[in-house]
């Protein structure tokens, strides 16, 4: 439905993205972690055609929708993508919304956008949606303003916004950070529904490797701009090859009582302007050598998963 | 929800106008000399002197003084103004007119043209506009308003004789008013609006309209503006106070009637009881400026109508 | 002693870091340049201006600008350039004075409302958004008539006027301040209030204020220049640029370099101002805290 190809976006001479590479399926969730400031959001932005918004641009690769190159879109066209067959959901929900208007509207414009329904129509539709997601009382809602609602809920009409046109692809870019640990689950559970209920195609962008555990199918791992590890949850969270997926593993907590450890990583992720030469990771890196602060590592492909290490094959000697 | 609002915004502006009279009341008492003296025409009869304490009860204590005053004041009864030998009441009803005049279009001038200027600004983004718009907004902001209007007299009156030096015969007595005024009010607007939506712009929620597909027009029109209108609604509710201001200064130079030039007049002449009704009605307005500011606001912006009621 | 010590200090930090570096920029220094150089000719008057400030000529009566007078004479033949020159002192140091004492009154007042709070703090606030709302010409015009016209008056109209704009900026400063963590430790310490006033806010709320106080300069010299022109300021002889004006469009036929002149002295100088003041705010990097006031 949705691949992408060796992406690299740019902000002037900066390249905070570069080399970035997926794609997902019809009922279908991929992954996409890493720490904060490691370029996943840029990715959704890149996909959206966006970046122009905040002032970046799109330097090299692919990203291939449907069949087409969406790089390549005019404006025009692209709006019509947006908000009908790819839906985007917001980081965070007590800013996603016009605090000047009401509930209804903000939902009803997308119907009324892509699906060419009046406002009769398309409130109806609102409604509908706003039951699927079970929030009570959809039309009471609708005549709500973004403030007087809960920050779940918000994101829950978000997420009726995303919806709203039938979209084939949603991109959930760190749908909970902002929300209560309760809440957190219930959004999660409700797009796991949601992509088996409607046939969808989900790309969760998120910091939390226990959520990516719970529900995706495939698992991109990025790091300073760039992937770093991809292949099917299973593969990645048995057999990790990257020491960067690794730590991320290993900083799971795991178990309720207090001897349960927390580890984290040693060191900061990079910021754009210094990013690491050879392997943007190695100087967080217990396994670094020589090399890596020299040559930047290639993909090491082992079927159908991927790791941009060079010690990759040492790493499935050890673990086989 | 807006009636209350503005019944509660109201109820809020009793405390405030009871200072400010209060204020204005005390300007004859802290004067130097007898108050009563402050009040009358030199040379004038024992009897007049006699008439004038019993009218305004000035033999009684200050609170009751005030009482009477204020009591007058809400009847239109603002006394006997002491060099132009008239009923002060006559002198506000004739100069009022003028000076509502020229501050409303003044207003709408500086509202119209300053958001205009400010969202193309703010929406074209060129550089040598920027510029333009930067050192215009400087000028508006610094130039002595009565010193842009002597030189618009100058230049406009004097040199190219397209409009009358001073007075107010007709529409054409009003442009280089309204102008001069309007100046450093549509370099503030124009200012306020341009900050205000660039601002809006890097809300989080603008991304997600486009996400949702619509065009930049609709997100300009439908979604920042209303809210760039928010601080330039309040930046204009408190300009109405400086309109007058503005008014104040440039109904002076350019010799027009209205509150401002009678108020002047008055203070050179020692015309108490005209300065203190001048003051009473520019106060007024200024607060009345401010609550309409307010309500418009609240009427455009959820959050703050529950706010407060 | 330590206090004012501390404070000196302070001052003299900001004063070397963020002064440098206003004039760092182009604009800054043209303007900061501009300014220094209007002080020293306000200093020195007597020595710099070519006549008499009050000398008249009625035989060189409204002379236009040429030799040997540069900038003309007015209605009474006195030279207009030696009056702008002297006119320059007053306009200086009427808004000069009446800002620091709106600053020092301001900042007394705004430091003890938003330390203490309270029902103090909102009889304090209630007052200054009061005159907050008001234009300043108006402020000051209630103020002249009640102790008259006069340079006096002038000066003390001045500094009412830009009262509540001093207040209710170091109260924001106060009030934020008190929230940071470093200041509620020194609370918790047990630290008395006068020790925490002077020593610790104060000191790190000083720099907003000051660069507002210097705008402020700017406005002062207008509301100067307005009141001597509606004949309510400096009185004659006392060479004012806006009293210098004020015989306005009478004027404006016969000589009009005699209202030109002193209104270009006051646009530059507050154009000056603004200008400066806006690359110390840069300088200070303070923009946002100016915001919340």
């Amino acid at each position: 439905m949705l691949s992408v190809r060796d992406l690299g976006v740019a902000f002037g001479a900066v390249e905070p993205l570069s080399g970035v590479s997926f794609s997902v399926d019809k009922g279908e969730t991929i992954g996409i972690v890493g720490e904060s400031g490691s370029g996943k959001s840029l990715t959704a932005m890149s996909v959206m055609g966006l970046l122009p918004l905040i002032g970046g641009r799109i330097t090299g690769g692919r990203i291939v929708f449907d069949g087409q190159d969406l790089t390549s879109l005019p404006e025009r066209a692209y709006r019509k993508l947006r908000g009908g067959r790819i839906g985007l959901i917001t980081q965070n929900p007590m800013t996603s919304l016009d605090p000047l208007q009401k509930i209804g509207p903000q939902v009803d414009d997308v119907a009324r956008l892509h699906l060419g329904m009046n406002a009769n129509e398309a409130r109806a539709r609102t409604e509908e949606i706003l039951g699927t997601l079970r929030i009570p009382e959809p039309a009471l809602i609708c005549d709500r303003y973004p403030h007087q609602m809960s920050g779940g809920m918000k994101q829950r009409i978000v997420i009726a916004m995303a919806l709203a046109a039938d979209p084939d692809v949603l991109i959930a870019d760190e749908p909970t950070t902002a929300l209560d640990v309760t809440v957190q689950a219930q959004i999660i559970r409700l797009l796991d529904d949601l992509v088996k209920q409607r046939d969808l195609a989900l790309v969760l962008i998120t910091h939390d490797m226990s959520v990516v555990a719970q529900t995706c199918d495939k698992v991109v791992v990025m790091y300073a701009g760039r992937a770093v590890e991809y292949g099917p949850v299973e593969t990645i969270f048995d057999r990790p090859r990257h020491p960067y997926t690794q730590a991320l593993i290993a900083c799971i907590p795991r178990g309720l009582d207090d001897t349960a450890r927390l580890t984290g990583i040693e060191g900061t992720v990079p910021t754009v302007i210094n990013y690491p030469k050879g392997c943007p990771f190695h100087p967080r890196c217990t396994r670094a050598e020589a090399i890596c602060a020299t040559d930047p590592p290639d993909f090491s492909v082992e079927g159908d998963s991927a790791a941009a290490c060079h010690f990759a094959e040492v790493a499935d000697a050890q673990s086989a | 929800m807006i009636l209350r609002y503005t019944f509660l915004r109201l109820l809020m502006l009793i405390p405030v106008s009871f200072s400010i009279s209060v204020v204005i009341f005390m300007i004859v008492y802290l004067l130097p000399g007898d108050p009563i003296d402050n009040l009358l025409r030199v040379g004038s009869s024992p009897e007049d002197r006699a008439e004038l304490v019993a009218q305004y009860g000035l033999d009684r204590n200050l609170v009751v003084q005030y009482f009477v005053w204020i009591g007058n004041m809400f009847q239109g009864e603002f006394g006997q103004a002491i060099v132009l030998r008239r009923p002060v009441a006559d002198l506000v009803a004739q100069n009022l007119p003028y000076s509502l005049t020229l501050g409303g279009l003044a207003f709408l001038f500086s509202s119209t043209v300053g958001m205009t200027l400010g969202t193309i600004s703010a929406v074209v983004r060129h550089p040598v506009l920027d510029r333009f718009m930067r050192g215009f907004i400087l000028l508006g902001s610094t130039v002595p308003g009565f010193w842009l209007a002597l030189l618009l007299i100058l230049f406009f009156s004097v040199n190219l004789g397209w409009f009358p030096v001073s007075g107010a015969g007709g529409w054409t007595s009003l442009v280089l008013p309204v102008l001069t005024i309007g100046f450093g009010g549509v370099a503030l607007v124009a200012r306020v609006t341009r900050v205000a939506l660039l601002d809006a712009q890097r809300e989080d929620f603008v991304t997600l309209l486009h996400a949702k597909g619509l065009s930049s027009g609709t997100i300009l029109f439908r979604h920042l503006m209303p809210h760039a209108l928010l601080p330039v609604v309040t930046i204009l509710a408190l300009r109405i106070g400086w309109i007058l201001g503005g008014a104040v200064t440039v109904e002076f130079v350019f010799g027009r009637p209205g509150l401002g030039s009678l108020l002047i007049r008055a203070l050179g002449q020692r015309d108490y009881p005209v300065v203190q009704a001048c003051l009473l009605m520019l106060a007024l307005a200024v607060m009345l400026g401010t609550l309409i500011g307010d309500v418009a606001q609240a009427s455009m912006d959820p959050r703050i109508r529950e706010k407060k009621s | 002693m330590k206090v004012s010590s501390m404070t000196a200090r302070t001052l003299d930090t900001f004063a070397r870091m963020s002064i440098g570096r206003a004039f760092a920029s182009g604009i800054g220094m043209v303007a900061g340049g501009f300014l220094i150089l209007l002080v020293l000719v306000a200093i020195f008057a007597p020595w710099i201006a070519p006549f008499d400030y009050a000398a008249q000529n009625l035989m060189n009566a409204n002379a236009p600008p040429g030799w040997p007078h540069l900038l003309g004479t007015d209605e009474f033949g006195r030279d207009v350039l030696s009056r702008v020159i002297f006119g320059a002192r007053t306009s200086l140091s009427v808004s000069a004075t009446a800002i620091a004492i709106s600053m020092a009154a301001g900042m007394t007042l705004g430091a003890a409302a938003g330390y203490f709070g309270g029902v103090f703090e909102r009889a304090v606030m209630t007052v200054v958004d009061l005159t907050w709302s008001f234009p300043d010409i108006l402020i000051a015009l209630i103020f002249v008539a009640i102790i008259g016209p006069g340079l006096t008056s002038t000066t003390f109209a001045i500094a009412i006027a830009y009262l509540a704009q001093f207040t209710r900026l170091t109260r924001a400063q106060i009030v934020r301040l008190k929230r940071e963590t470093f200041i509620e430790a020194t609370i918790n310490l047990g630290a008395k209030p006068s020790h925490i006033l002077l020593r610790h806010l104060m000191p790190n709320a000083i720099a907003p204020v000051i660069v507002v106080g210097m705008l402020a300069i700017g406005d002062g010299i207008v509301l100067e220049a307005t009141l001597g022109f509606f004949g309510l300021g400096a009185q004659p002889p006392t060479p004012s640029w806006g009293a210098m004006m004020s015989s306005g469009t009478a004027q404006l036929f016969l000589s009009p370099w005699v209202i030109i002149f002193p209104g270009v002295a006051v646009a530059v100088t507050v154009i000056a101002v603004n200008l400066f003041g806006d690359e110390l705010i840069r300088a200070l990097d303070i923009r946002d805290r100016l915001r919340g006031a």
